[in-house]
C-alpha cells in the first residue's frame, strides 16, 4: 500500500545540508497499525509529511497504492490528499470561526460535494465519534479531547485509505489522550491503515508494528503479530 | 469547489472579523461615494451646458468668413477671402431643405430713447431669426421680410432693454436711436435669460444691412442656416458649400454644424467629468491600499489555516481564489455602500442647492461598482499569491 524506496530528504539550513531522511526504505501494507517513534529531529515528522504528500523527497521513489506519486504535479497530489489521506495533527487545526460540523465538512467542500450530501456525511462522521450533540459548537466551546475527535471525524469523512496522526495526544491530558488513541485504534480495526508519529513510548508501544528512527534513518522495525490492540 | 460555497466561505471569514472588515470596506465606500458625487456634478454640468446650447435647436449650420483649416497652397492667400454678404445669405434660401437663413452681425452701440441712454448689444439679424433660434416675440412683431439689402429702419427690443428704456410704458411705435440713427420700435422679445454670459434680453435687433452700415463692416459675422429636421447634415453642408463656392470662386469660408459644436463641447465636458472623477479616484486608491494591508495581515494570521486547507486537499489555485474572493467581496460590499452613500449625497446636494446641476447616469453607477470589484481583485492579488505559495509543512507549523 505504501512503499518508500531509498527516500532522501535534505534541508538546507544556512550553509549546511541537513539530512532529515537518509536512505529510508519502508513498506506498509493496507490495514497496518504502525507507530513511528524517535527523539525530536530524528525525521519522523518529515517521514509523515512525505507519506502525506505535503512534502517531496529529494531523491527516491514513493509508491502509494501502486502508483508512483513522486512524479505527480501539485494539483494531482492535492487530489490524493483530499481523497486517500486523512491527517490528524497535534494542534488539532480546527478553523475557529466554523462549527464542528462545518470543520468536518471542509474536505468535502473543497472537493465540491453538494451541501446536502456534505451535511449527511459530516453528521455520520461526528456520530461515529460520539459528537452528534456537539455539531453546532465552535472549537472554543469544546474540550481538547472533543476537538481532536472532531479533527478525526474531518480526517475520516472522505473515507481515506490512510490515516496519518502526528502526535495526536501531544496537546491532551492522559485521559483525553487515551480516548483519542482508542478511537484511532477502532478505526484501524475497521480496516483503515493507521500511522501514528509519537515520542511517547506508552502510545507508540500499543501499535502492532513499531518503527524507531534516529538521525533520519530507521534503526528498528519490529512487529508483534500476536499482540492484540488494547 | 462550488461557487456558492466559495462565496459563503469568503464571507464567513470576513464576518468573523466584523470591525476590521467593516472599516476596510468603509475605505472603499468613501472612495466610491466620492467618485459618484463628483461625476454626478460633472455630468450635471455637462447636461446643463448642452441644454443651454440645444435650446436654439440642433438643425443649425453656421457659416463664417475665412478658413480656419488651411490646406496646401491656400496658406499663402490667407487674407484675401471675400466677405460674407447679405446676397450670400439670400442665395442659400434657394436650397430646398433650408427652412431659415439668418445673416448675423453683432456689435455694441448706444441706444437712446427720449432722455434715457444705454450701451448695449446690437444684433443685426434677418426676419427669420425667431424661427431659426426658437425665440418668441412677446408683443408686436419681429423684423419684417423687407428687401434685405435696403430694409426699413425698424427695431425689436430685448425684454430687459425695453424695461430700461421705457419702464412700464408701451414701446411699440416709439422712436429710438441706435448709434445715432433713428429707428421705430415694432416689437419686444420674450425673455430668454443669460446664455453663457450673454444677456439675450439686454439687446436690440435691427436689420443686418443696417447693422453692417452702423459698424462700418463689409462682411457678416456669420450666416446661420436652419435646415429641415430629418435631412442629412452632410447633404446640407455640401449644398451650402457648392452654392457659396460658385459665388466666391473658392472655399474661403468655414461651415460649422451644430452637431460638430455639440461634439466638441461634449468632449470638453467629458474631460471635465473624467477629471473630477479622477480626483475621487484618489480616495479610492487609498481604500485599495487598505484592502492590501488587511489581506496581508489576514494571510499572516491564518497561515496555519492555509496549511490545513492544503493538507485537506486544497489546490494552490483554490487557496489563491479564496483570498482573492475575500478581497473582492470586501471591495464589492464597500462599493455598494459607497454607491448608496454617493447617490444619497448627490440627491441631498440637489435638494440643498437646486441651482447645482446634478445628474447620475446608471452606467456610471454600474461602472463604479465594477471598478470596486476590479480594485478588490488588484488589491487581493499580492496577499493571495503569498497565501497560495506557502509551503504547507511550514504553514502547518505556524501557530
Amino acid at each position: 500500500m505504501i512503499s518508500l524506496q531509498h527516500i532522501h530528504r535534505d534541508f538546507r539550513v544556512g550553509d549546511q545540508i541537513v539530512h532529515a531522511l537518509d536512505d529510508v526504505d519502508l513498506d506498509i501494507a493496507a490495514g497496518e497499525y504502525v507507530s513511528v517513534m524517535g527523539p525530536s529531529g530524528s525525521g519522523k515528522s518529515t517521514l509523515l509529511n512525505l507519506i502525506g504528500l505535503l512534502d517531496r523527497a529529494s531523491a527516491g521513489r514513493y509508491l502509494l497504492e501502486g502508483e508512483d506519486v513522486t512524479v505527480l504535479d501539485d494539483d494531482r497530489q492535492a487530489w490524493i490528499r483530499n481523497r486517500r489521506i486523512g491527517f490528524v495533527f497535534q494542534a488539532f487545526h480546527l478553523v475557529p470561526r466554523l462549527t464542528a460540523a462545518e470543520n468536518v465538512e471542509l474536505p468535502l467542500l473543497l472537493a465540491g460535494v453538494p451541501p446536502a450530501e456534505r451535511g449527511k456525511r459530516a453528521a455520520a462522521a461526528l456520530r461515529a465519534m460520539g459528537l452528534s450533540d456537539r455539531a453546532g459548537h465552535r472549537p472554543d466551546q469544546l474540550s481538547g479531547g472533543q476537538r481532536q475527535r472532531v479533527a478525526i471525524a474531518r480526517a475520516t469523512v472522505t473515507e481515506p485509505a490512510v490515516l496519518l496522526a502526528d502526535e495526536p495526544t501531544g496537546n491532551l491530558d492522559q485521559h483525553a489522550g487515551q480516548g483519542v488513541i482508542e478511537v484511532l485504534e477502532a478505526l484501524n480495526a475497521r480496516g483503515i491503515t493507521l500511522i501514528v508519529v509519537t515520542h511517547d513510548s506508552a502510545i507508540g508501544g500499543r501499535a502492532r508494528r513499531r518503527v524507531r528512527m534516529l538521525d533520519g534513518r530507521i534503526v528498528a522495525d519490529e512487529a508483534e503479530a500476536d499482540r492484540a490492540p488494547a | 469547489m462550488r461557487a456558492a460555497d466559495f462565496v459563503r466561505f469568503a464571507a464567513a471569514s470576513l464576518a468573523a472579523r466584523r470591525l476590521r472588515s467593516g472599516l476596510t470596506a468603509l475605505g472603499i465606500a468613501v472612495g466610491i461615494a466620492a467618485v459618484v458625487v463628483l461625476t454626478s456634478i460633472g455630468e450635471g454640468v455637462h447636461h446643463f451646458v448642452l441644454a443651454e446650447f440645444t435650446q436654439f435647436g440642433t438643425t443649425l449650420v453656421a457659416i463664417n468668413p475665412g478658413r480656419t483649416t488651411t490646406h496646401g497652397m491656400s496658406v499663402g492667400v490667407f487674407g484675401t477671402e471675400r466677405p460674407l454678404t447679405i446676397q450670400d445669405a439670400e442665395s442659400l434660401e434657394r436650397l430646398s431643405y433650408v427652412e431659415a437663413v439668418v445673416p448675423f452681425v453683432q456689435g455694441n452701440a448706444e441706444v437712446k430713447a427720449g432722455n434715457r441712454r444705454r450701451r448695449t448689444f446690437v444684433y443685426g439679424a434677418g426676419a427669420q431669426m425667431p424661427k431659426a433660434f426658437r425665440m418668441a416675440v412677446q408683443t408686436g412683431s419681429f423684423l419684417p421680410a423687407d428687401d434685405p439689402t435696403a430694409p426699413r429702419a425698424l427695431a425689436v427690443l430685448g425684454s430687459k432693454l425695453r424695461r430700461e428704456l421705457f419702464g412700464r410704458g408701451n414701446p411699440l411705435g416709439r422712436r429710438i436711436t441706435v448709434g445715432g440713427s433713428r429707428y421705430r420700435v415694432i416689437g419686444v422679445m420674450a425673455p430668454k435669460g443669460v446664455v453663457l454670459g450673454f444677456d439675450l434680453d439686454d439687446t436690440v435687433y435691427i436689420p443686418a444691412a443696417r447693422a453692417l452700415a452702423l459698424f462700418n463692416r463689409n462682411s457678416l459675422f456669420e450666416i446661420d442656416v436652419m435646415y429641415r429636421p430629418g435631412v442629412k447634415v452632410e447633404r446640407v453642408v455640401e449644398g451650402i458649400r457648392r452654392t457659396l463656392v460658385a459665388r466666391h470662386g473658392r472655399e474661403d469660408f468655414t461651415i460649422t454644424t451644430q452637431e460638430q459644436m455639440l461634439d466638441v463641447l461634449g468632449s470638453v465636458l467629458d474631460v471635465l467629468t473624467f477629471a473630477v472623477g479622477a480626483i475621487g479616484g484618489i480616495s479610492l486608491l487609498v481604500g485599495a491600499i487598505g484592502i492590501v494591508t488587511i489581506m496581508t495581515i489576514a494571510v499572516n494570521e491564518r497561515t496555519a489555516e492555509i496549511g490545513l486547507l492544503r493538507a485537506l486537499g486544497a489546490r494552490r489555485v483554490q487557496v489563491l481564489a479564496l483570498f482573492l474572493g475575500e478581497a473582492v467581496v470586501l471591495a464589492a460590499l464597500g462599493g455598494l455602500a459607497g454607491l448608496a452613500l454617493g447617490l444619497g449625497l448627490a440627491q441631498g446636494l440637489h435638494a440643498a442647492f437646486p441651482g447645482l446641476p446634478v445628474h447620475t447616469p446608471w452606467r456610471y453607477v454600474l461602472l463604479a461598482e465594477s471598478l470596486a470589484v476590479v480594485i478588490g481583485l488588484a488589491a487581493g492579488v499580492l496577499p493571495a499569491r503569498r497565501a497560495a505559495r506557502l509551503d504547507p509543512v511550514a504553514a502547518l507549523r505556524a501557530e
